[in-house]
């Protein structure tokens, strides 16, 4: 069984349709990434999935369950993470709290006033451990507002699979970075997200070709064509309305 | 019945004009710069006070013009010197410094001026009723309020939609984020839109203070009611901003004129009480009882049922 | 283990404190600062570690304060067996309960939103409040006598003192509940939905059930500050639930410090300090909270507690006492600066014609007082100016981090 299924989903803001009829079934384990030229509608596809916005019509199944609706937290405790395009943290604090925080829900902790966080022991262990992972550890007493921006990004990701989710959606993990930065992300970001599900939404062909196993490409709100990187590559109607104008690789994001 | 309709209508015309004297300066203000200002019923009393000392030395009229200017250009100090200073510190430090000044004001009030209300008194040649009606006297005096008032309005449409300062203000209000990037002095624009406002401020209080007395209090009586006024008619709604007022206004005159109370209302359903239960007090409730509250109850239902206000599309 | 000796010496201080101070008045006003921490360290729970700005937050103070007196007035009817020590805690309930209420609708949204319907409710209460006779005794008010109850280990609570153990035990007992409060799980993401209330919803948390705990729990602790109110005043009136109290408690943790735990401690312990003693020696004394509120939020945004701790760092360096100097030169004008505009302020204000300042004697309507005294205000102001350069090189002297001696 396919883990998500979108099936016939729609969104329109007023009389603007910017998702049409998107039909997309994404199987365990398959790294998935959509891409698209710029007002494609990626975001929202990404907004509609992980809740942050109501769907016009259609529907998104989840494991089987119908998500599409559903408040951003109901769908998140179901194991359905994400990051953001624009560094989405919380600011005031730490670093080590930001992570703390990101872990509490999984780990059973819920709405508790009266467990001590300096006493949970593993959740303080799973935090330090996964600080580690993400190389923070050295900057987990800052307040995340003062991490430097690629810092930051690597906090976002940190965040988001902090749940332990099994499907995670990356909205443009390493747009805005330079060349090593991006480097290191595309690395941090096969190391977390072994073994798990992920959509991705990003713009460096290089990345997307390297990093995925099928590609959707979004154009005006509709799948074109959804395969294989090889046969995305070869496949005519995508060179026409986006590879052949965008060279791949190009900095567009 | 009739006679007390009109005159309740009359008044409540008066109140809710003035009232919208107060909301709009109060609505341009948190459109442009995303502050609701709480200390803008202040700014009122203090165009009334000026008002009264200025016309011991030259009398009402040069009072009306002098007074709304001095307490404009005060509103813009505070702004230059106060509010933008606060404002790297975000939207809670503002709404809490505003809050700080409506009490500073208030005790420099009665610093200057004293806790005992001003004999502040209407210009005689408005001291005569306009027309008699069944009886009742309705005093020149409140024509001239309708009449100020709706001058106002008139001149502010014309700024505001003929008037190329007008029409950056109302790119700021429905785009707040793109006027810097055109270029325009945003600081001096929001030094300016604070002065018009606090102006205006000023101007009702120059009017309103012979006819609500000129004390201490006077902000916070009227204060809270025109910060309910912008909630309910949206927040940056100058359309709401009116049409709120004007209900407010209405709706307390209605209810202070009327007789009406849940003893009537339990007499025709045909219930009755006892004298002596503990809830009694809610079953002799009359109307004029609960006029003072009616414009919070407004307030909580409207934020609980359409939290952007009436007329609003924001939500900050 | 800090922590925890931290909390022994605070243990120590509110019980030795009466030793030191015995005067009918100081026992008083140790009182009112016990009620008012609890207060402001429950609004502190909203506005600084929850993000919720409220307007009325009197409303559960008050009605924890008119529930309390009615415990009080059921005990003294010998309706029920009731110790008065429990009396904090009924008033505690009933605040839990009012907010649990408005709290419902009330929390869905933080922000502008949120400040306005407190607002609302806070004078729609305050309104009632005048209306609703048999609850709340309208003008007047409810009072009653905390002596009738059964005694407590001896104590009857008919001295001002025994009321003062009686409210620091609950004091510490609360202080120490909200601060664990900030510890747990709840607490926290008050912290992280103040912070980012969206992405606390993509971490599995619902923004609006976090603000509702926090909420209640704020509610409770006001409650339980109502309650020891009533047990020492006796009496409840309009006042304690209308919008002057509710400002005097955004005052309080203001001025103290949002960002810090022990922000509105400071908050309460100097207001307190400040309304008795200046409303001993002048009558203008709101006029200087006034001036003192607005010069705090331009100037130290972070309140008194903050403006301590931007120490930390030249403490830690070890260069705290570069800046023993510039504070002594800056400080001296400083306070001449302000005195001498306090004293023309007293003396425009006096209506004697010899007006006496500090043991100073002014003729008030004299041309020579006020010259002098402007002058000495000149004089400090432009000392002051000169001073400041100075103070601002030591400052970064003070934090610069000298090469090779990592912090």
């Amino acid at each position: 069984m396919s883990l998500l299924q979108l099936q016939g989903l729609s969104k329109q803001f007023g009389d603007t349709k910017i998702i049409r009829d998107v039909n997309l079934e994404i199987q365990p384990g398959e790294k998935h990434a959509i891409i698209g030229p710029n007002g494609a509608g990626k975001s929202t596809l990404f907004h509609l999935i992980s809740g942050r916005y109501h769907v016009s019509s259609g529907s998104i199944l989840f494991k089987g369950t119908p998500i599409h609706n559903r408040s951003p937290f109901e769908i998140t405790r179901l194991g359905l993470a994400r990051s953001f395009q624009v560094t989405n943290i919380f600011p005031l604090l730490s670093v080590f709290e930001n992570v703390r925080c990101a872990l509490l829900w999984s780990m059973g902790y819920r709405y508790s006033f009266w467990q001590l966080l300096g006493k949970a022991q593993a959740l303080n262990d799973r935090t330090e451990a996964l600080l580690d992972e993400i190389g923070l550890h050295a900057r987990r007493n800052l307040p995340a507002g003062e991490l430097a921006y690629a810092e930051q990004r690597a906090l976002e990701l940190g965040i988001a699979i902090a749940s332990g989710a099994e499907m995670i959606l990356l909205d443009e993990p390493v747009a805005g970075m330079s060349h090593t930065e991006a480097t290191n992300a595309v690395a941090l970001i096969r190391k977390v997200t072994a073994g798990k599900t992920l959509i991705m939404v990003e713009h460096d062909m290089n990345i997307v070709f390297d990093m995925a196993d099928r590609i959707s490409v979004l154009v005006y709100g509709e799948i074109i064509a959804s395969d294989i990187p090889s046969k995305i590559r070869g496949n005519p109607r995508v060179q026409e309305a986006y590879l052949g104008e965008v060279v791949p690789g190009g900095s567009d994001a | 019945m009739f006679e007390v309709l009109i005159f309740a209508t009359l008044n409540g015309l008066v109140t809710g004009l003035l009232l919208f004297m107060l909301a709009s300066g109060l609505t341009l203000i948190f459109s442009m710069m995303g502050v609701l200002n709480f200390a803008h019923a202040s700014f009122y009393m203090l165009g009334a006070y000026f008002a009264y000392s200025i016309s011991l030395y030259t009398g009402f009229w040069p009072a009306l013009i002098l007074a709304p200017v001095l307490v404009g250009v005060l509103g813009a100090l505070v702004e230059r010197y106060g509010l933008r200073r606060v404002h790297k510190s975000g939207h809670v430090a503002e709404l809490i410094f505003t809050f700080g000044l409506a009490f500073l004001i208030e005790e420099a009030v009665q610093f200057f001026w004293g806790r005992a209300t001003k004999d502040y008194r209407s210009p005689d040649i408005l001291d005569f009723p306009l027309f008699t009606l069944f009886g009742q006297n309705f005093p020149a005096y409140k024509a001239f309020m309708i009449f100020i008032s709706i001058a106002i309005f008139i001149a502010l449409y014309f700024v505001l939609t003929r008037t190329r300062i007008g029409i950056i203000i109302q790119a700021a209000i429905t785009h707040p984020h793109t006027v810097g990037n055109l270029g325009h002095n945003v600081p001096l624009i929001f030094m300016a839109v604070f002065g018009v406002g606090t102006g205006l401020a000023g101007l009702a209080g120059v009017i309103a203070g012979p006819v609500l007395t000129t004390f201490p209090g006077m902000a916070m009586v009227l204060g809270s009611i025109v910060f309910v006024i912008v909630v309910i008619g949206g927040l940056g709604s100058l359309a709401g901003a009116l049409v709120a007022s004007l209900l407010i206004g209405l709706l307390q005159s209605y209810a202070i004129a009327s007789d009406l109370g849940m003893p009537d209302l339990l007499n025709w359903l045909g219930v009755s009480f006892e004298r002596d239960h503990p809830l009694n007090d809610i079953w002799r409730l009359t109307l004029p009882q609960i006029a003072p509250i009616l414009p919070y109850l407004l307030l909580v239902l409207v934020l609980i049922f359409r939290p952007s206000g009436l007329f609003g599309k924001r939500e900050s | 283990m800090f922590k925890f000796a931290v909390w022994i010496i605070f243990a120590i201080v509110i019980v030795l404190l009466p030793q030191f101070f015995t005067s009918l008045l100081s026992v008083s006003i140790l009182n009112q600062m016990a009620i008012a921490i609890v207060f402001a360290l429950s609004y502190n729970m909203l506005l600084g570690q929850g993000g919720m700005l409220s307007f009325g937050h009197a409303v559960y103070f008050g009605l924890g304060g008119f529930m309390a007196v009615h415990a009080l007035l059921g005990i003294e009817d010998g309706d029920y067996f009731f110790s008065v020590t429990l009396i904090p805690l009924v008033g505690g309930l009933f605040g839990l309960l009012a907010a649990l209420f408005i709290g419902s609708f009330s929390t869905h949204k933080a922000g502008t939103v949120f400040a306005m319907i407190s607002l609302g409710v806070g004078e729609l209460i305050a309104a009632s409040s005048l209306i609703l006779v048999s609850f709340f005794g309208g003008e007047a008010g409810v009072s009653g006598d905390r002596t009738y109850g059964p005694t407590f280990f001896g104590y009857d609570f008919a001295q001002d003192i025994q009321v003062y153990y009686l409210a620091a035990a609950w004091m510490f007992i609360a202080t120490l509940a909200m601060y664990l409060f900030t510890q747990t799980p709840a607490g926290r993401m008050a912290n992280a939905v103040r912070d980012n209330p969206e992405r606390a919803e993509f971490i599995g948390y619902s923004a609006r059930r976090v603000r509702l705990i926090s909420f209640v729990m704020s509610g409770f602790f006001a409650g339980i500050a109502g309650g020891l109110f009533a047990v020492n005043y006796e009496i409840l009136t309009e006042q304690n639930l209308n919008a002057v109290t509710s400002g005097n408690v955004l005052l309080m943790a203001y001025i103290g410090g949002l960002g810090f735990f022990i922000g509105p401690i400071i908050g309460a312990v100097v207001l307190t300090l400040m309304n008795s003693v200046l409303s001993h020696y002048t009558t203008l004394w709101m006029l200087y909270l006034g001036i003192m509120f607005v010069l705090t939020v331009m100037f130290l945004p972070n309140g008194l507690t903050g403006f301590l701790m931007m120490h930390r760092t030249p403490w830690h360096l070890g260069k705290i006492r570069l800046l023993i100097k510039p504070y002594i030169v800056t400080s001296i004008p400083g306070a001449v600066f302000a005195l001498s505009l306090v004293a023309m302020v007293e003396m425009a204000h006096s209506s004697e014609a010899e007006f006496v300042f500090l043991g100073a004697s002014f003729n008030s309507s004299g041309i020579v007082s006020w010259g002098v005294l402007i002058a000495i205000a000149l004089g400090s102001f432009i000392a002051l100016r000169r001073s400041l350069p100075a103070l601002r090189e030591a400052w970064a002297q003070a934090n610069a981090i000298d090469s090779g001696e990592q912090k």
